[in-house]
């Protein structure tokens, strides 16, 4: 699907790679080079055969290999998300109970007020806006940048990427916040929870035995999408930060027409995005022993 | 029982608020958008002044590096923002409800298959679906990056069609429309379009609101219309090197952005109370 996707795309990558002003022996040349002169079909089968291998090609502009690039991308990327996440699960999980068991409270009500602004706000006027506070005003992390040699200079990639990973997990907190306040206000009004209460636990008991393991089986699905959006929404993070990440390496493609690297990314972003989808539903399966017996649905 | 309907005034009071609030952002930026085609301070692309000038009372919110109004092209922002909403969201609503009542007319298996394709596209962020479809443009105009945010909002709008049209179809007075001779359209027309219609125009000022995000991410990544339209995105892009020394430059069409998002998610809460009461008591 991918592939087709890609190819129905007008330009033709052989005109990228020359720039204007080529000749037309130039262009045929080129195109024989990247492949883009055989018919579709072939360029499929090509394109299958390769996958099995997991041999994802070569950039059409730097003649690296795709695979062995998002590698080298996926270093900044995965930690980058992973470490958003956090922040998001540590942000939403206590405020979105609180402002659900306290809605009767002004703080309660303000925390949810908060999170309506944190859904509006578009996450890279966040990352400008912390990045004024935090490295312009007060000095005290880099605006931006990764280093060169990668992990191996611990103390500076970990600096570069304490703001991403806030912004991140600010904005994926506040939407978060919203579901956990949701499926907690349910949780609230259950017959489970009254009847706990009746037997004679307290409230923050019967909260933690009985409303927990309830309220996550909504959670943990909008948490699996979420956690797939941030990866990919990682394109613009990346470009407010400069950070060299899979979303950096995509935008490039793109601008680029490097078809065999647009074709990489998406591929194996594709892939993960399903992974999480399947990880999410196998972990509502551990939570919701009715969930168990049911045959696996299309939601 | 008794709370909920003696709470009942006090929750109505707080839901038309949020209606008129709403009302009051949307309306100031279509105000603006449409002020802009009879009048602007300044000419937007002319050097208006000197470069990076701080709030004046010739230059209210300053000038940018190149010397431009920087109040002028809010204002013009308003305008495609404005633009890229409606297009968009008209877009995404044309393939997006078609899509999804043929998906809910289809047989079990073309359903199954579009359903299942559905989902997986509505995992990517729209904005990535969008960035695809304009690279698939040769050049980017506002109209690529329109068309290419009607696309990935279609998605969105056909598994919500989807749903809420199979919702209407087990209905009883379905059966009874086609027992008397009704055609398939005459019922969609009819019974579908009306029923579903007020869920699906509030999840239409929901996706206005995320195509106006959308599009200002588009053009802060450089794909979005080209610079003399002045959107918001392309202006915080900008401004974003100069933050030091004109901070203004990036606030600002942030504050007009974040209004623009917040008053049309306003809107449509408030849109939802009112067509749907059962929603209130939450």
């Amino acid at each position: 699907m991918l592939f087709v996707l890609l190819r129905l795309l007008p330009g033709d990558p052989a005109n990228a790679l020359l720039g204007v002003g080529a000749t037309e022996q130039q262009i045929a040349a080129a195109r024989a080079q990247v492949g883009s002169d055989q018919p579709l079909a072939v360029q499929f089968i090509g394109f299958l055969g390769n996958i099995a291998r997991l041999d994802l090609g070569t950039s059409f502009v730097s003649r690296a290999s795709v695979l062995g690039e998002i590698g080298n991308r996926m270093a900044v990327t995965l930690p980058l998300t992973f470490f958003g996440f956090l922040v998001a699960l540590a942000l939403a999980i206590p405020l979105g109970i609180i402002a659900a068991v306290r809605s009767d409270k002004w703080y309660g009500a303000a925390i949810s007020v908060i999170s309506q602004l944190g859904i509006a706000i578009p996450v890279f006027w966040l990352g400008i806006l912390l990045v004024t506070l935090f490295s312009i005003n007060l000095r005290w992390l880099p605006s931006g940048g990764f280093p060169l040699k990668g992990w191996a200079n611990f103390g500076e990639a970990i600096t570069g990427m304490i703001l991403p990973s806030l912004t991140i997990g600010l904005v994926m907190g506040a939407s978060l916040l919203r579901y956990v306040r949701a499926a907690t206000l349910d949780v609230l009004g259950s017959d489970f929870l009254r009847t706990a209460r009746a037997l004679g636990a307290s409230f923050p008991e019967a909260l933690i035995r009985h409303g927990v393991r309830n309220g996550a089986v909504p959670v943990i699905s909008i948490l699996g999408i979420e956690l797939a959006s941030t990866f990919l929404g990682a394109v613009v993070i990346e470009r407010v930060f400069s950070l060299p990440g899979l979303g950096s390496m995509l935008l490039l493609a793109i601008q680029q027409r490097d078809y065999p690297n647009v074709q990489g990314v998406l591929f194996v972003s594709t892939l993960l995005v399903l992974l999480i989808g399947f990880a999410a539903d196998i972990a509502q399966r551990l939570i919701d022993p009715r969930l168990r017996g049911r045959a696996r649905t299309l939601a | 029982m008794s709370s909920a309907t003696m709470t009942a005034p006090r929750e109505q009071k707080r839901h038309s608020l949020i209606l008129w609030a709403g009302l009051v952002l949307v309306g100031l930026h279509i105000a603006i958008a449409l002020l802009t085609f009879v009048w602007l301070p300044y000419d937007p692309t002319a050097m208006a002044g000197g470069r990076l000038e701080g709030p004046s009372l010739l230059h209210w919110l300053g000038t940018d590096r190149l010397g431009r109004d920087l109040l002028t092209q809010m204002m013009i922002g308003s305008r495609i923002a404005l633009i890229v909403g409606i297009g968009a969201v008209a877009i995404g609503a044309a393939i997006g409800v078609t899509l999804g009542l043929l998906a809910a007319f289809a047989s079990k298996w073309l359903d199954d298959a579009l359903a299942a394709t559905l989902d997986i596209l509505i995992a990517f962020p729209t904005l990535l679906i969008a960035m695809l479809v304009v690279a698939a443009s040769d050049t980017a105009n506002l109209w690529s990056a329109i068309i290419a945010l009607g696309i990935a909002l279609s998605a969105i709008v056909a598994r919500l069609t989807r749903i809420l049209a199979k919702r209407v179809l087990v209905m009883d007075y379905i059966t009874a429309a086609r027992t008397s001779g009704s055609s398939w359209p005459k019922i969609v027309a009819i019974h579908i379009l009306p029923n579903i219609w007020p869920t699906l125009s509030v999840n239409f000022a929901l996706q206005f609101g995320l195509a106006v995000i959308a599009e200002a991410s588009l053009s802060y990544l450089g794909l979005g219309a080209p610079p003399p339209n002045a959107s918001w995105g392309r202006v915080l892009q900008e401004a974003q090197g100069t933050v030091y020394t004109a901070p203004l430059g990036a606030i600002a069409p942030g504050i007009a952005l974040v209004s623009l998002a917040i008053g049309v998610n306003l809107l449509a809460d408030g849109l939802r109370d009112t067509i749907d009461p059962t929603r209130r008591a939450r």
